[in-house]
């Protein structure tokens, strides 16, 4: 076997060397960088998003907003407190809802309803939303989030278990199920 | 005596290490530079030797689980003798930090010492510069409280508007769908392990570089910076008017030093631990998230930008600012170093300052967040209640039930997101008080839904009210005019 002039034995074994630690490194990184992108790609499957009950029916009466709370799909036994989220629920009349979520779509801070003004304020930046959760006034550049939610069995439901931010989808299509009887889920 | 000689000695024949630290710390530096403006680099190391030891201690007892980390904190300000200290320090030992480093930074701007040869330890202390901030953030998520819970999802909410990745950075900064147990633990890890890390590697960089090239010297006006000559210019001027870093320079650093710490130590027992505040429970929404102070100017900034204006604004208002600080010493790399001769440079650093402690100010008192509890809590001042009809009274009431306070200020009390509204009838005649009432606009939410005709007439009746004694109300000229009789009546009418 021949070697060209200025590749000695032991500096082939040095390219060599490397090389080997290049390939392992290359392998390694495949697990090191799945584990550091999981929730990445978590996110594209589904489970995120899940119908939830927030109670009852009677717990909203009709014509006013309520805070409703959930439990969170994708959660951990150390979560904590952390685990559950609000939601503003807004029944119409019998059968029609508006689900919106707490965060203010400005930068997310939560916002409180007021019934006497029929308006949700925001107290980080002052953004304000009428009641249907359109923008009133401040700097938030669109309306309130809105969850789809279903009726089943006297329960209202709602599809949430992601943060919204002011880039989620607007105004996901509301799935409404009427009879009350049915079970689809 | 002779035993830690002997110790010493042995310790020197295996480590060699003596002769290199004397050499070091005997460096020659240029005489001026023994300065008291030369003490903020060490002090910065210093409080960061300082961050490091009450962090560890505090690490002791610090759970960092989303369930329990709130509870913990309490365990360290009420059970734990003097848990409450360390974590005063450590909290206010952040707040100098940033402080101490920003100092520094403006310091070595206006002494030009980012220039040639010492681009590169500029560079590097931007880096620097960036991780405390990123110390002092994950610091803020780590104390898991309610701002601390608000605060990483304002952080979501920014990262959300990125083009594109944006939602992936989010999850990514997250660590899933919410904000719960895994973005806790992301941000412990960041701030205990992996800027840390970074900060111990790059301050290590940062010294070896000011120690190689030697500190900069006093910039004299005139004193030009070039390429070409700077490095022999330099070893002249230690050689012919140089002392030896130790003793002749150093004792300034170690009594700066000091100083900051007793005043750190201070500081820490008279002010106490920030926080924890209320539990970070997302269901309890009675909160106002607020940023630690070196954040203020930027909460402040986000609610004074025209709407379209922010998302650009936070996109790339950062990469610009970050860009042109990495560019500065290739820009500026040669020339003039005295601040006498660098009238932008100072220009710039005291706009800088002014804007960014004005935004900061505002921030304290912000006059954009409504006050949400005023339309409850903050009766309107008798004078203007006084002498009043039923009606006006009545409307009176409505401004309060109808959480119109919450954003307008009578006689300095209430919320200031909308105008005072103490002389409002001066600027509004009663038709256009009804038809901002009813419609909103101007950054005002409409109320037509919300008021009914006897509600609308008498909050109007109210509000007709608030001018100076004296002077009169605005009225409508045309409607004086329409009134009077016409001298030439119109010879058509359309009747």
């Amino acid at each position: 076997m021949t070697l060209p002039d200025n590749l000695s034995r032991r500096a082939m074994f040095v390219k060599l060397g490397i090389l080997f630690n290049g390939i392992i490194a290359t392998l390694l990184a495949i697990p090191i960088l799945r584990y550091v992108l999981a929730p990445v790609r978590r996110a594209r499957k589904v489970g995120y998003d899940t119908w939830l009950s927030i109670g009852s029916l009677e717990q909203f009466p009709a014509g006013q907003t309520r805070l409703g709370t959930f439990r969170n799909p994708d959660v951990h036994p150390w979560d904590g407190k952390t685990a559950y989220s609000a939601c503003w629920v807004r029944r119409i009349d019998e059968h029609t809802f508006q689900v919106f979520a707490i965060n203010c779509m400005h930068l997310g801070c939560p916002v409180r309803w007021f019934p006497q003004s029929g308006l949700f304020m925001c107290p980080c930046h002052g953004g304000v939303y009428y009641e249907d959760g359109a923008r009133a006034s401040g700097p938030p550049e669109r309306g309130l989030f809105e969850y789809a939610y279903k009726i089943e069995e006297g329960k209202l439901y709602i599809k949430a278990g992601e943060l919204p931010t002011p880039v989620s989808p607007d105004k996901p299509s509301a799935l409404v199920d009427m009879s009350g009887k049915q079970s689809c889920a | 005596m002779r035993l830690m000689q002997q110790i010493g000695e042995w310790l020197d024949e295996r480590l060699q290490l003596a002769a290199t630290l004397r050499e070091t710390a005997e460096h020659p530096v240029p005489r001026e530079t023994a300065s008291w403006f030369y003490v903020f680099g060490s002090a910065a190391l210093v409080v960061f030797v300082m961050q490091i030891i009450t962090g560890i201690l505090l690490a002791v007892t610090y759970v960092p689980s989303a369930g329990e980390a709130w509870n913990s904190l309490q365990t360290l300000n009420h059970s734990i003798a003097f848990g409450w200290y360390i974590r005063a320090l450590h909290g206010w030992g952040s707040n100098f930090m940033v402080a101490i480093v920003l100092i520094h930074m403006v310091q070595v701007f206006l002494f030009g010492a980012f220039k040639y040869p010492r681009e590169l330890t500029w560079i590097v202390g931007i880096f620097l510069l960036l991780m405390t901030l990123g110390m002092a953030f994950s610091g803020q998520v780590l104390r898991f409280d309610q701002d601390a819970f608000w605060g990483i999802g304002i952080g979501a909410s920014i990262s959300s508007r990125i083009p594109i990745v944006g939602p992936w950075i989010v999850y990514l900064l997250l660590g899933g769908p919410i904000i719960a147990g895994s973005t806790l633990s992301r941000f412990f890890a960041l701030h205990v392990f992996v800027i840390p890390g970074m900060l111990i590697a790059f301050i290590g960089l940062h010294l070896l570089m000011v120690l190689k090239l030697g500190i900069n010297e006093w910039p004299m006006p005139g004193r030009i910076v070039r390429k070409s000559a700077y490095i022999k210019e330099y070893h002249e001027l230690t050689k012919k008017d140089g002392i030896p870093f130790v003793p002749g320079a150093v004792y300034k650093d170690i009594f700066f030093a000091g100083c900051v710490l007793l005043t750190l130590a201070i500081v820490a027992a008279y002010f106490g631990p920030f926080g924890p505040s209320g539990r970070p429970d997302p269901t309890i929404i009675q909160t106002a998230p607020r940023p630690d102070y070196f954040f203020l100017w930027l909460y402040a900034l986000l609610s004074l930008l025209p709407p379209q204006a922010e998302t650009p604004a936070l996109l790339i208002g950062p990469v610009i600012a970050i860009l042109f600080l990495l560019l500065l010493p290739f820009l500026f790399g040669e020339g003039e170093k005295s601040w006498r001769r660098r009238p932008i440079a100072v220009l710039t650093i005291l706009l800088v300052a002014v804007v960014l402690g004005t935004f900061t100010d505002l921030a304290g008192h912000p006059p954009w967040s409504p006050v949400m509890d005023a339309w409850s809590g903050d009766p309107i001042p008798q004078q203007f209640l006084q002498n009043r009809s039923a009606l006006e009274r009545q409307g009176a009431l409505i401004f309060q039930l109808k959480q119109c306070h919450n954003c307008h200020a009578l006689g300095d009390e209430g919320g200031k997101r909308g105008p005072a509204l103490d002389n409002v009838a001066l600027l509004l005649t009663p038709d256009q008080l009804i038809r901002q009432v009813i419609q909103g606009g101007g950054n005002m939410p409409a109320y037509g839904k919300n008021l009914s005709p006897p509600e609308t007439t008498a909050l109007v009746a109210f509000l007709k009210t608030l001018h100076p004694a004296g002077q009169p109300p605005a009225r409508n000229a045309s409607r004086t005019i329409a009134a009077e009789p016409v001298a030439n009546p119109p010879t058509s009418t359309n009747r």
